[in-house]
């Protein structure tokens, strides 16, 4: 293996500017964070409206909630990004599409949060539901016959149980939210794989670039889980195995 | 370009175009699928034999893959394969490869799973009829394992049939790559993302449709 290695490439300055090679990863790593983040936000609070909305005793909207999770999880994540950022668009009335294409600030960062959220919010609506599924069919039927409305039965009873409940495999989301961002290189949000690509043409030092890439990416996944292990134990139900300690 | 302004006469023109690189994203996935459960399976026979050495490597391998976003991967087995071999290996084969490697780590923890599912008195009466070891796993444990896992191991294959298309990342020519490529020639960069987005829709919601019907008819059999 014939490489020519550097450690240090990442104390010197970029060729095209006077910044360091550590602030163009730098730099990345707090859009990583911004956009998995954000897109978090949104793939939650969706994710468990649509969750809710799958096991309604509505048969529309149930079915309503079923083609959204079917349409976002059958579609590459990396063609969702083109679609939202070549194509919807042009399906704005033409001064919002002008405006969007043109004015919009942030646009790339704007467009990746929202794709990615969607997407992800599909992934958590499956497990919200799958956890309210698993609550025995009496839990509905008490809240009911206790005078509550459905929405009441929801806010008070269900969700409260099968959230908890749900809370490992939405852990798994999380970190494949920080992963998933990744994509979000193909329509030049500035995050770190975009930096990672960037950095390699320009120093010529790849290894050393992927390297600190993707430390900084176990770094995200790492921490993501540490946050998540601490709610999963505070929020453990009482009187299951989880929560017998 | 502007809204009303769609033109999709263009996508009957780029169809065989679009064919070629549909064959390439096909070509990738039952390559991965094939070689990453093959490889799959024996990383979790390493993960779960009693020496030690080999299940730690082996869970290392696994882990690591599971956390690096698969972007990276490709782009790392692209730097890195032609400075260990030497020569240029091109976007399709570095891909080719990557995505084996990478999707063996999800198919090893599936097939974990599947061969933790089959009861402990097969693996005893294998023995116990005289069996060695690899005898046990191929011939009693492993078509168990696969059977259960069916389903699972379907469904693996549809994310990794999404994720093919990440080889964007390299360049290599797939049917995304193929869409760009048609989009740019015909000046009709947008009605290819769409019709490349319904393609890939329609295969997935039918590979997860016939994967549901599987699962209900081996539910019913046991």
């Amino acid at each position: 293996m014939n490489y020519h290695w550097n450690w240090g490439i990442f104390l010197e300055q970029v060729k095209s500017g006077d910044e360091t090679y550590l602030d163009w990863l730098l730099t990345g790593f707090g859009w990583t964070v911004a956009v998995s983040l954000s897109a978090w936000v949104i793939a939650l609070s969706l994710g468990i409206l649509l969750g809710v909305l799958r096991t309604m005793p509505s048969r529309a909207l149930a079915a309503a909630a079923t083609a959204w999770v079917e349409l976002f999880r059958n579609i590459p994540l990396l063609v969702q990004m083109f679609l939202w950022f070549f194509v919807v668009p042009e399906l704005l009335p033409r001064e919002w599409g002008l405006w969007v294409k043109q004015d919009l600030p942030a646009k790339e960062f704007l467009t990746a949060t929202i794709c990615l959220g969607l997407f992800t919010s599909s992934r958590v609506a499956e497990q919200v539901r799958a956890g309210i599924q698993a609550l025995p069919h009496g839990q509905v039927m008490a809240g009911l016959a206790m005078g509550l409305s459905l929405p009441q039965t929801y806010r008070y009873v269900l969700l409260p149980m099968a959230l908890r409940m749900v809370v490992p495999p939405l852990t798994s989301e999380l970190m494949n939210v920080f992963k998933n961002s990744s994509v979000a290189f193909a329509i030049g949000v500035l995050e770190l794989t975009f930096q990672a690509k960037q950095m390699q043409e320009d120093s010529e030092q790849g290894i050393e670039t992927f390297f600190a890439v993707t430390v900084l990416y176990f770094i995200c996944a790492f921490t993501a889980n540490r946050v998540m292990a601490v709610i999963e134990r505070r929020t453990r139900i009482p009187g299951t195995i989880a929560g017998q300690q | 370009m502007m809204q009303g302004d769609f033109d999709f006469s263009v996508l009957v023109d780029s169809l065989p175009f679009l064919w070629t690189g549909l064959q390439f994203t096909l070509k990738l996935t039952m390559v991965a699928m094939l070689g990453g459960i093959a490889f799959g399976t024996l990383l979790a026979l390493a993960r779960l034999s009693p020496i030690a050495p080999l299940a730690k490597v082996a869970s290392w391998y696994v882990n690591s893959m599971r956390s690096i976003p698969l972007v990276m991967v490709i782009l790392w087995f692209f730097l890195v394969i032609p400075l260990i071999t030497g020569t240029p290996l091109g976007a399709e084969n570095s891909a080719l490869v990557t995505f084996t490697l990478f999707e063996a780590a999800f198919y090893c923890e599936i097939m974990r799973a599947g061969i933790l599912s089959v009861s402990r008195g097969q693996v005893a009466a294998g023995y116990a009829v005289g069996f060695t070891y690899s005898q046990n796993m191929r011939l009693v444990v492993l078509p168990q394992a696969f059977r259960n896992m069916l389903p699972v191991l379907l469904t693996q294959t549809i994310v990794l049939f999404q994720d093919t298309s990440l080889v964007y990342a390299i360049g290599a020519k797939d049917l995304l790559k193929a869409a760009e490529v048609a989009g740019k020639n015909y000046n009709r960069p947008v009605e290819m993302v769409v019709f490349v987005a319904i393609i890939y829709f329609v295969i997935c919601s039918s590979l997860s449709f016939t994967v549901k019907r599987l699962q209900q008819r081996m539910a019913i059999k046991r």
